[in-house]
């Protein structure tokens, strides 16, 4: 199980895997993710359910490697088992019905907003797309074309300008709010201060935005109280109860400073594995 | 009586000053010599109290008089008849409020050490006897606790056995699936977590219950024909329906009582807050206590405070010490008689220089600029009329706050139900706290042919009587499912 069938290099520290889980995928739906381990020794990570095939009975991941965990699976190769694999989990994302959706990626993060453009596509709901995806440079740029089929207008950005709008997702969405596109509701996904400042892009203007949350994790089952998170207030376990909330309401300062809780044994953990000493 | 045989057979523990740094089990262990001379004590009683205290009646004195006579796979086999997980009962069971309460010799002097024996018969029977654990059956990779390419219909190739799942391996799951399995069922456990066990993996540290015994219990049910499933969470990848969909004629539903409670005070998320259940599974399942040479970091603080006192308290506490803290702090709202943690380990915890602040409970928990946490502010408490426990209820005592600085705050306050099954499945009734209804006697739920048992049914209790559930429910599938249907 868990046998790694297709393995592309979207850029140099992005990676996708189809993995052969039938019993994921017979159940899987757009904003859910899994949890993986890839040693014996290995921590749990979660990561975002990026495409599925019920019928293949495969899973698309897709994933940055940032640390120790993901360099180490970014080394399987195709016909490599992952070790664990386990959904999938959270609750499918509350895709809107019609209207004109905005979905906004940064970076990795437009992995994560591509099932959702999918579903509502192959639903064949009446809900216009219009994406903005974006990545510090060009080359850092994943699943354009993926992005393009799906979407009815599609905007890209660098934050250097190698490609694209010359700057960040945010200040593409507020360009084309005040230009008249009459947003419905807006979802964004990527690292917390693009999504932050997304939120923040959103607020003045009163546009529902939804943000799916990635604090750490552990079970991803409810059990260990990790991944909590405050959202309007009260705190919420992103792990069932998320990971999209409404963004307005998230506590980003909090939520940001326990993602980096762990800093200094990441920068272990990551020496050991660049350096090919410590667990395998 | 001789004085001396008034006195149980002492067993050696780590010295608390070295052992409170590593996480060897505490305790050694009875030698032979010890066991038999412990063994020896027993009367043999015709009409013995100390099985009734024991809720899956292990007979006793036999096991006792196999001991005695140096026969340990033989004192094995007779435990291993009703009890199934005998090296963790041994271990972890409260005896002195079971088996060991019951003893005759209790009145005049101290009782058997009954759960040292088992806990002997299991370690010994194994290695010293000619093991009195392996019925026939395919042989499954013993060292891998995850084997779970195990048994893949394998072990025994009679196929037309009736199927029957089984959610969750805690010593619910295992106890129910080991009974089935004997009875001629083709079973398999469904786990959520990589690793099986429940709590037992996840929950209770090493140096209470080695991971090895725990991993050598569950082979012992796998060799008896259980296949076990990990990574399926059921309610996520399969439904209870999609079960019965597959051809499993029952299920039972061993899900434990895993969802953390916090308090609802200000502070709770401020890094350096864990629930017990989290900082437990980072230690024990993951290993964080071996980072770096396993993945999962943990912070290791100085000063910690366990808001409790439970066993899961205790541990939580405990484990805190072997991390390398220097002040360890157990913060409990009532007192020292009301603490339900069991008697031997708040005196462990004591040796080991954790220190109990009694009648004292935190109102909220105070942080650093960036967030980190900085102390505790409690408030003092008096001992009021006796509330629906029983206890006697805290009070506040007004303007009686104080800060106690600490780095690290963990939650040990209780934990309810997992709601995902429940949730999940039409026709199955909760309570309002969220544990299943079932029949105390069979397990059977309010859905015909699901069947609970463990601390999905009653909240967090103890293995033996999850244990015990497990077999009742196992019994009962096995008359629903040979046509005299009970209850479901
Ligand atoms: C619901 C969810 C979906 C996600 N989807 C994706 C995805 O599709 N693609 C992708 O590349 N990344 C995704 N992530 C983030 C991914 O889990 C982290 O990048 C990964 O855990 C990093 O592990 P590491 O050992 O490689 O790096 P580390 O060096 O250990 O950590 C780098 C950073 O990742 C975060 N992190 C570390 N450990 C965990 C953990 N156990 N759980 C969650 N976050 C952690 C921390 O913020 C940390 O600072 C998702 C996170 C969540 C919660
Ligand atoms: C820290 C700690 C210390 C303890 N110390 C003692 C002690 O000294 N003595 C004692 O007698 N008792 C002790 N207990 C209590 C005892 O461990 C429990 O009462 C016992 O484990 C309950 O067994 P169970 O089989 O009902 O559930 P659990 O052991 O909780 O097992 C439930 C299993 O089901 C799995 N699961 C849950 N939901 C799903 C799902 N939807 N799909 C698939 N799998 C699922 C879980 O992952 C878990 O593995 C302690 C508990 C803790 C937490
Ligand atoms: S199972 Fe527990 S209660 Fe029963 S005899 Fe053994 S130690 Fe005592
Ligand atoms: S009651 Fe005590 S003395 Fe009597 S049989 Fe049981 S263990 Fe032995
Ligand atoms: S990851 Fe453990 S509760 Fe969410």
């Amino acid at each position: 199980m868990y046998r790694i069938l297709e393995k592309r290099e979207l850029t140099p520290v992005t990676k996708l895997f189809v993995v052969e889980a039938p019993l994921v995928a017979a159940k899987a739906m757009a904003g859910q993710f899994i949890i993986i381990r890839v040693s014996e020794a290995g921590e749990r990570i979660p990561l975002t359910i990026t495409d599925f095939d019920r019928e293949k009975g495969t899973v698309t991941i897709v994933f940055q490697e940032v640390g120790k965990t993901t360099k180490m699976l970014g080394k399987l190769g195709v016909g490599d088992k992952i070790l664990d694999f386990v959904g999938p989990l959270g609750l499918p994302a509350e895709l809107p019905e019609k209207g004109h959706l905005c979905l906004v990626g940064g970076g990795v993060g437009v992995a994560p907003i591509y099932p959702k453009a999918k579903a509502i596509k192959q639903d064949r709901r009446p809900v216009r797309i219009t994406s903005i995806i974006g990545a510090r440079s060009a080359d850092l740029l994943i699943l354009e074309q993926e992005m393009r089929s799906v979407s009815d207008e599609l905007y890209v950005c660098t934050d250097d300008g190698s490609k694209g709008f010359h700057g960040f997702v945010s200040q593409k969405l507020k360009e084309l709010i005040d230009s008249g596109a009459a947003f419905d509701e807006v979802i964004a996904v990527g690292p917390m201060p693009m999504m932050r400042a997304t939120v923040e892009t959103t607020r003045p203007y009163g546009l529902k935005t939804w943000v799916s949350l990635n604090p750490i994790m552990v079970d991803g089952t409810g059990m260990c109280g990790a991944c909590r998170v405050s959202v309007g207030g009260q705190t919420k376990f992103c792990c069932v109860d998320g990971p999209m909330f409404d963004g307005h309401q998230v506590d980003w300062t909090e939520a940001m400073r326990r993602n980096a809780m762990y800093v200094a044994e990441e920068k272990i953990a990551d020496h050991q594995c660049t350096c090919g000493g410590g667990s395998k | 009586m001789t004085d001396q045989k008034k006195k149980r057979v002492e067993m050696k523990r780590q010295d608390p000053q070295v052992r409170r740094r590593n996480f060897n089990e505490v305790a050694q262990g009875y030698t032979a010599e010890e066991a038999i001379q412990e063994a020896s004590r027993c009367l043999q009683c015709k009409k013995p109290m100390c099985v009734q205290g024991c809720p899956v009646n292990v007979k006793i004195p036999e096991f006792i008089k196999h001991i005695k006579e140096g026969d340990f796979a033989g004192a094995l086999r007779v435990i291993q008849e009703t009890n199934s997980l005998p090296a963790i009962c041994g271990r972890v069971c409260p005896q002195e409020t079971q088996c060991e309460e019951k003893c005759i010799l209790g009145r005049k002097g101290e009782p058997i050490a009954i759960g040292r024996l088992e806990r002997f018969a299991a370690d010994f029977g194994k290695n010293g006897g000619n093991g009195g654990d392996s019925p026939d059956g395919g042989d499954c990779n013993d060292a891998d606790p995850n084997g779970d390419d195990c048994c893949n219909g394998g072990c025994t190739g009679d196929d037309s056995r009736l199927k029957v799942a089984v959610v969750g391996s805690g010593p619910a799951g295992l106890t129910c699936a080991g009974d089935l399995a004997k009875l001629g069922y083709k079973v398999t456990i469904f786990e959520a977590l990589h690793s099986p066990g429940g709590v037992l993996m996840y929950g209770i540290p090493e140096f209470r219950l080695p991971k090895r015994i725990v991993a050598e219990e569950i082979n012992y049910v796998k060799r008896l024909g259980v296949e076990i499933l990990t990574n399926v969470i059921i309610g996520r990848t399969l439904t209870l329906d999609d079960l019965f969909a597959r051809g499993y004629k029952a299920v039972f539903l061993g899900t434990g009582a895993g969802l953390p409670k916090f308090m609802g005070i200000p502070g709770e998320n401020l890094n350096g807050v864990y629930s017990a259940n989290e900082w437990l599974t980072r230690i024990n399942l993951m290993k964080a206590y071996l980072f770096p040479e396993y993945d999962t970091p943990i912070k290791r603080g100085k000063r910690v405070a366990v808001v409790g006192g439970g066993n899961v308290a205790m541990d939580a506490v405990r484990c805190a010490l072997r991390l390398g803290a220097e002040e360890a702090y157990i913060l409990y709202r009532r007192g020292r008689e009301e603490m339900p943690a069991r008697a031997e380990e708040i005196e462990n915890a004591e040796e080991e220089g954790v220190k109990f602040m009694l009648l004292t409970n935190p109102t909220r928990i105070l942080g650093t600029p960036d967030g980190w946490v900085r102390a505790v502010e409690c408030q003092k408490m008096t001992l009021g009329e006796p509330d629906s426990s029983g206890r006697r209820r805290p009070v506040p005592l007004k303007g009686s706050e104080f800060e106690i600085e600490v780095d690290t705050v963990i939650m040990a306050l209780g934990t309810s139900p997992n709601p995902i099954v429940s949730k999940t499945t039409v026709g199955l009734q909760t309570h309002e706290w969220g544990g299943l209804v079932a029949d105390e006697e069979t397990g059977a739920t309010t859905r015909p042919g699901v069947y609970a048992g463990g601390d999905a049914v009653t909240g967090s209790a103890t293995v033996i009587l999850a244990m015990g559930a497990g077999k009742k429910a196992a019994a009962a599938i096995h008359e629903y499912l040979s046509g005299n249907s009970v209850g479901g």
